[in-house]
């Protein structure tokens, strides 16, 4: 009896995971347009994004459910604006990447598919879904892993996330430092600049002077 | 050994077709606006759920930004024109696409850097108590509470950080405005010093020619 139960779980799961639909939030995309999210987060923190593509179909007036041979290319930088993931995907994909800096990380999409050509007016349904830090751990799997009881499943998650607290804060300390940092930059060059104005100023003064009384002596108007 | 992997297969696949029936999602988005632009993002939400959509404009101009969301029908729910920040909690009447769209059109150079927060829903439980017929024990209902206090921790964090991403962003502008103002300056006044200078000697070149002229 358990057996059987265990099976047919097991037969259900693979069948919505398959068939259903995720539900998750989507926009449109133009033909070759690109789409830039940007996710400002602390270093060595896991991100996994997730998208489905649907093209839209001008016969039937709606979105087809999907369209093999659809790719989207993504790109995504770290905060020195230099590329850590390039690659092209099909038309259902699944990324991930883990920060090394803490900063602005920009996740790029766009589709350069030429069946989009086919189809005038090509409009694109992109369902996207990107989960960052503790957010992309799969507790069930992980209680399943470890053989963990309920309890100690919900202190694992909480440890996740004070240690995502932490993370944010040290980046926060970071953060800080450099604001500090422009404003020590700010303060300086102002100074300096004051004091140079006012010494350049002088010495055209003085400078424009001297060469108007050696012009008008050399007149002999003076 | 059926029994003990039977005893999480069964809470795990309840949470995978919840999450498939798409009682809750949670999407944090950060994302460039363009002047004259706008933006719409769309879900599918069932009747009766819970959402809450949160934004806040990180970077651009006055930190301003038109919010409007409609519901399936096109009745607008929700509908501010420039807004910095603000957070929006409604209650599904209708099944169907809900719709929710950014609008930077009023601006007709500065780009808009805006963050948004759309929860629809409570989060999935993380263990569903199929079998438990009694409540959460005190540990447990501590941990929930915990847990609660610590996501909205993280909420206030996140808007912290936009925050200081608004202030840091402006002292970076100031910083290297500075920079080229102090220099342009004093170009500009050498320049004008040296032109000045030209200038008068060129009047009184042109007088000595008539004086010489009259004296003759």
């Amino acid at each position: 009896m358990e057996m059987k139960t265990l099976v047919s779980c097991v037969g259900f799961l693979l069948l919505f995971v398959w068939l259903s639909p995720s539900q998750a939030l989507y926009f449109h995309i133009g033909e070759t347009e690109k789409k830039c999210f940007i996710e400002e987060i602390p270093d060595e923190t896991m991100v996994i994004g997730r998208y489905r593509t649907q093209l839209w179909d001008k016969q039937a007036g709606s979105f087809l459910p999907s369209t093999p041979g659809l790719g989207m290319h993504v790109e995504i930088k770290d905060p020195e604006t230099k590329v850590i993931l390039s690659r092209q995907y099909g038309s259902d994909g699944r990324f991930t990447f883990t920060s090394h800096t803490p900063g602005e990380h920009q996740i790029c999409l766009h589709s350069n598919s030429t069946k989009m050509a086919l189809f005038a007016g090509g409009k694109l349904r992109v369902h996207l879904d990107i989960q960052v830090g503790e957010h992309t751990n799969n507790y069930p799997e992980i209680a399943a892993k470890d053989k963990l009881t309920e309890l100690q499943l919900r202190v694992r998650q909480l440890l996740d996330q004070v240690e995502q607290i932490q993370k944010e804060q040290n980046y926060q300390r970071y953060r800080e430092e450099r604001f500090r940092m422009t404003s020590e930059s700010t303060n300086q060059r102002v100074l300096w600049w004051s004091i140079a104005q006012t010494v350049i100023l002088i010495i055209t003064g003085i400078w424009q002077m001297k060469h108007l009384k050696s012009f008008f002596e050399a007149k002999k108007l003076v | 050994m059926a029994g003990s992997s039977s005893s999480w297969l069964l809470p795990l696949f309840v949470q995978v077709v919840m999450m498939k029936v798409g009682l809750s999602s949670a999407s944090e988005l950060t994302f460039e606006l363009p002047d004259n632009a706008k933006q719409c993002f769309y879900e599918d939400i069932t009747i009766g759920t819970k959402c809450t959509l949160e934004f806040q404009v990180v970077t651009g101009g006055h930190y301003d930004v038109d919010c409007r969301l409609e519901d399936p029908e096109g009745t607008v729910l929700y509908k501010e024109m420039k807004k910095q920040y603000d957070s929006f909690t409604f209650s599904a009447a209708r099944n169907g696409t809900y719709k929710f769209c950014f609008s930077n059109e009023f601006s007709t150079f500065t780009h808009k850097t805006v963050y948004f927060d759309f929860q629809v829903g409570d989060d999935p439980p993380l263990f569903p108590n199929e079998n438990r017929v009694t409540a959460l024990t005190q540990m447990e209902s501590a941990c929930v509470s915990i847990h609660e206090a610590l996501k909205s921790v993280m909420d206030y964090q996140t808007h912290f950080r936009l925050r200081e991403a608004q202030g840091r962003s402006r002292a970076e502008d100031l910083n290297s405005r500075v920079a080229f103002w102090s220099v342009g300056e004093a170009l500009i006044l050498l320049v004008v010093s040296v032109s000045q200078v030209l200038l008068l000697r060129s009047f009184f070149s042109d007088r000595k020619t008539t004086t010489t002229r009259m004296g003759s």
